[in-house]
């Protein structure tokens, strides 16, 4: 109900982007520590095993929401594997990674 | 107590030589007799004895065949004539007792040529090696194995070239005659039904007794293999009817021809009813698995979907579409079709369903996700060949149109029946349609591009930077990537020009660790004989599982660039026991490593340079900084192109 909740927020844009509370470097071990590194990457990358984290758009709440809820495919974990202190270090963390270069810039990724 | 070897009995082996011997009566009577008679004959010395028989044929007679102990022509020498008849190249194998007279044979009669004797570490790793070498090629390796311990080895690659349609043949060695082999060890290797372990996922096997079964045998078991849906089958060969002389009582060996046949394609009534049915979608999506067979399968693929202006979703099972073109699709876009055309899926079901590792009781639960009266087309030579046990089949999915039949022999008829319904109507909407989706498609290009951007610069190295300064150094080469084992988040396939049937070889078919290494070994072994240069992206889990084949590519010079994937773990199951922690509400227990305890391959880490280093690669690591690394690739490929593997150990990101 928390999570229908959250995304109806998001989908009417009434949640704006809170300041980030949490310690990023804190956030860091805590990242990988938790085990979040095993599908979504250290820098939060994303891949085939999960989405892309690193300055995600989403705001904290509906992060710490969704992590302890989620009946998608991941896993939720819960507050007791998990406190919201702490996911809000992650996200701080993830906040904090440095935004990627406009791939136009990068010359392997625009081979002919 | 001991029964003497030339007691009497009912030794087979004895038997036969008796029958041979029988065959062969009146010359053997002659010689009889006259040695009964020496032997009455009183004790006499003549000062020189007069040429017999033999020095008389050796003087005055063009030489004849060298004699040897066994008393003629070897059975095994007979069966390499039966191999040199289908053309079998390479035989990669660990030597054994049990085929140690046809090892012989192949190496001394035949000159060692076609095939030609491998030298492996591993069963594993002859019948992986094989399975890659089909893939470039579109021709069977045969692979000898000892008696039970050596088909147990290989069982593994067996089940992968099963799971993925490729024919791989496999020379069992046993030694029948419990009353005849030798005891211990040779006796612990036979089995009375030696095939009976790989029966449930080999096309077919057999045991034959004599020299002529052998030769039928082995021209029906490559016929069998070779009949889509391909497949390995395997042939038990007695000790004794390798060993022992072909003998009089087969002089009458023949060798059956061997014509390759033809794949079973739809019936037209179908194939017409199909073209039907894609034509009035308003949305068809075909998807591919193993649909192209050959380079020309991809060439047919193209031809239908742009008759049709279908997106193509190729699965990689081989290399099906070019992901240059602009239909080409990820799976997503099968939940928008009205017409699903399904080529040689392994999977129907999940292409119309999903199912999530996440439902209550940490059991998973399935949903749809295809469009509610979604219209289903399978072609599949599968569906003529479901066996029991082993699971392979996958689940049920009720189709509207099911052909089992080729799907690459099949498109030349769909083609043909899509172009004579096509209405001017019909014809006239593809313009459009083809509009559209190349803006999609450039819209999707921009999407993966801006995703491989993200963690650029990190160390360790993002499995995205790993794949383009790979192909960065090799592109303007004739590349062939053997292998990708260990998931790279599928970078090579979203971001490489892949548009040759060598671009991409598919994966192990049956997901059984291990594949990797020595497939891209056996590719690379039929690329360096077409002057390709071969790639790999090695993970490190995979490689462990039988890394002798390194050695093997040293030994026989095969050239291959690979560069790992090392995200030490077994990361697939990192996240399966994440998951288990995660539904049980506990926290999991790392010990000292990344992951889950027995999930991680650290502490200490595997210095695989070294490891190939001491097999006789060329080897560089670990390369931890992703601006090292398109040096390490140049500086690698210069090595390969003189003619040696090398490897690079790079430590990656975990996808």
């Amino acid at each position: 109900m928390k999570t229908l909740f959250t995304l109806s927020l998001l989908a009417t844009g009434l949640l704006a982007t809170s300041a980030f509370a949490g310690d990023a470097v804190k956030g860091k071990a805590t990242f990988v520590g938790k085990g979040c590194w095993q599908c979504h990457g250290y820098e939060g990358q994303g891949g085939s095993a999960g989405p892309r984290l690193a300055n995600t758009q989403l705001p904290e709440d509906a992060v710490i929401s969704f992590v302890h809820n989620t009946n998608g495919i991941m896993p939720p974990f819960s507050e007791k594997l998990i406190s919201d202190a702490e996911l809000s270090d992650i996200y701080a963390y993830l906040q904090s990674r440095p935004k990627p270069a406009d791939p136009k810039t990068i010359p392997l990724l625009n081979l002919k | 107590m001991t029964e003497p070897r030339n007691g009497s009995g009912t030794d087979r082996r004895r038997f036969l030589k008796g029958a041979a011997l029988a065959g062969a009566a009146p010359a053997i009577a002659a010689t009889t007799s006259v040695t009964q008679a020496q032997v009455a004959a009183p004790r006499h010395i003549p000062s020189a004895l007069p040429p017999n028989a033999h020095q008389i044929a050796a003087e005055t007679h063009a030489p004849g065949p060298i004699e040897n102990r066994i008393g003629g022509k070897p059975g095994s020498d007979f069966m390499v004539d039966v191999l040199k008849t289908l053309d079998i190249k390479y035989t990669p194998s660990n030597c054994a007792s049990s085929f140690r007279a046809l090892h012989e044979s192949i190496i001394n009669y035949g000159e060692n040529k076609a095939p030609e004797y491998l030298s492996c570490m591993h069963e594993e790793s002859g019948v992986g090696m094989a399975h890659g070498y089909f893939k470039i090629t579109g021709k069977p390796l045969m692979t000898m194995v000892h008696g039970t311990v050596g088909l147990q080895h290989a069982t593994m690659g067996i089940y992968n070239a099963w799971c993925d349609r490729v024919p791989v043949i496999i020379i069992g060695g046993n030694d029948l005659d419990a009353a005849a082999r030798p005891p211990g060890v040779p006796t612990f290797h036979a089995a009375q039904d030696i095939n009976t372990i790989v029966r449930d996922y080999t096309k077919w096997d057999d045991m034959p007794t004599s020299l002529q079964a052998f030769a039928q045998s082995m021209v029906r078991g490559y016929k069998i293999a070779m009949t889509p849906p391909y497949g390995p089958v395997a042939i038990s060969l007695d000790a004794g009817l390798q060993q022992e002389p072909i003998g009089a009582h087969n002089s009458g060996l023949y060798i059956p021809k061997f014509t390759m046949p033809s794949p079973p394609s739809g019936e037209m009534g179908a194939v017409k009813d199909a073209a039907k049915m894609l034509l009035a979608a308003e949305n068809p999506v075909i998807v591919a698995d193993r649909a192209a067979r050959t380079p020309n399968g991809i060439r047919l693929l193209v031809e239908l979907a742009e008759l049709l202006q279908a997106q193509v979703v190729d699965q990689g099972g081989r290399m099906n579409f070019p992901n240059t073109h602009y239909l080409a699709r990820g799976a997503a876009v099968a939940a928008q079709a009205d017409v699903i055309l399904g080529l040689e899926l392994s999977d129907f079901w999940a292409v119309v369903n999903s199912y999530t590792d996440n439902g209550e009781h940490g059991i998973g639960y399935n949903s749809a996700k295809a469009k509610a009266g979604v219209k289903l087309i399978s072609i599949s030579s599968v569906e003529l060949l479901t066996k029991a046990n082993y699971q392979d089949f996958q689940r049920f999915q009720s189709v509207d149109i099911s052909m089992p039949a080729d799907a690459e022999a099949t498109l030349p008829a769909l083609i043909e029946a899509v172009k004579s319904q096509m209405t001017s109507e019909r014809r006239a909407q593809n313009d459009q349609r083809a509009e559209k989706a190349k803006k999609a498609f450039a819209d999707i290009r921009a999407r993966e591009t801006a995703a491989a951007a993200v963690a650029w610069d990190a160390s360790p190295i993002s499995t995205a930077r790993l794949c383009m300064e790979l192909y960065n150094q090799i592109k303007d080469e004739d590349w062939s990537l053997v292998a990708s084992e260990g998931n790279v988040s599928n970078w090579p396939n979203r971001l490489w020009k892949m548009e040759k049937h060598h671009h991409w070889l598919g994966r192990s078919g049956g997901y059984g660790v291990g594949y990797g290494a020595p497939a891209s070994v056996g590719a690379a072994l039929a690329n360096r004989d077409l002057g390709r240069f071969s790639v790999s992206i090695q993970s490190d889990g995979d490689l462990m599982f039988a890394p002798g084949v390194l050695w093997t590519a040293a030994k026989h010079k095969i050239p291959l660039l690979s560069v790992m994937h090392n995200n030490r773990a077994w990361h697939q199951e990192v996240m399966h026991v994440q998951r288990m922690a995660s539904f049980r509400n506990r926290p999991s227990n790392y010990g000292n490593d990344a992951g889950p305890i027995g999930t991680m391959i650290q502490n200490p880490d595997i210095e695989y340079h070294k490891l190939a280093e001491s097999m006789g690669w060329w080897a560089k690591g670990p390369i931890k900084d992703p601006a090292q690394l398109g040096p390490a690739i140049k500086e690698a490929m210069a090595v390969v192109k003189s003619g040696q593997p090398a490897l690079l150990n790079v430590w990656t990101q975990p996808r």
